[in-house]
């Protein structure tokens, strides 16, 4: 998959802390969802590792669960940034699909 | 003497398993655990399955913003403040979802006090935020109204 995120990367002011936004296009399927039409479940897919690199070292990662809304939105802040440092995001989800994306921290 | 070797053994044995069992609690626990916690059907369980316990203190060092009342249970918007000294680690939970665990991640040094981030809730219910921090875990709830539920099923 491609294209899946959006990142935003914007130092607060006087600061070496990173506000990263990302927003993520996945459907999030809990498995306990039936579709309305053909009234079989819909089996779960959800998005269960994140990891973010600053400047290709790991940084952070989180694990998610079906519990997360679709379409992910995701905020945090990042110490020891300064503008041009890339920041890099990458999601995996149950069923092995996967992306990534960059942004440099303005 | 050879009873003695083997309990020498036996010792230096049981220290290596230990030694490498502190070293993994001590950065993350394994996937097989925390995919457990995060199919746990409570909060309890969930809890057990990533921090071994489930024994939590009420704190006020953190913060959680959301809506008092959402409309659409599928997406709850949720900010998390921590102000706890050498926080290590952090779930947020809806506490009657039937997989209530919804995000976990290790708090790196990296990371500063702040997290957004959007959950889904069934029903009526609290979110949970635990964070754990010098080793012991603190936990603060945030009840939200909810119209539409959006846990699915």
């Amino acid at each position: 998959m491609t294209g899946s995120i959006k990142l935003q990367a914007r130092l607060q002011a006087g600061s070496n802390i990173a506000a990263l936004k990302a927003l993520i296009q996945h459907p999030m399927e809990t498995g306990f969802t039936k579709d309305r039409k053909t009234g079989e479940v819909i089996p779960e897919d959800y998005i269960t590792t994140v990891t973010i690199k600053l400047n290709g070292t790991v940084v952070a990662t989180q694990e998610w669960g079906a519990g997360v809304s679709k379409n992910p939105y995701l905020a945090l802040q990042l110490k020891g940034c300064k503008a041009g440092d890339k920041i890099e995001l990458a999601w995996a989800d149950l069923k092995g699909d996967s992306d990534s994306a960059a942004v440099t921290v303005a | 003497m050879s009873r003695d070797v083997d309990r020498r053994t036996f010792v230096r044995a049981g220290v290596a398993v230990g030694v490498v069992g502190t070293g993994l609690l001590g950065t993350r626990v394994g996937a097989a655990e925390s995919r457990a916690a995060f199919q746990a059907a409570d909060v309890e369980t969930a809890l057990k399955a990533l921090y071994g316990t489930a024994v939590v203190s009420e704190t006020d060092q953190i913060e959680i913003r959301a809506p008092e009342i959402a409309e659409n249970g599928a997406v709850v918007p949720v900010m998390v403040t921590i102000t706890l000294p050498n926080p290590e680690d952090l779930a947020i939970l809806g506490d009657r979802n039937r997989q209530p665990l919804a995000l976990r991640c290790p708090l790196t040094p990296a990371l500063g006090g702040e997290l957004s981030t959007r959950i889904k809730l069934a029903t009526t219910s609290n979110i949970v935020v635990v964070v754990k921090a010098g080793g012991k875990l603190y936990q603060a709830a945030r009840e939200v109204k909810v119209t539409i539920g959006g846990w699915g099923g």
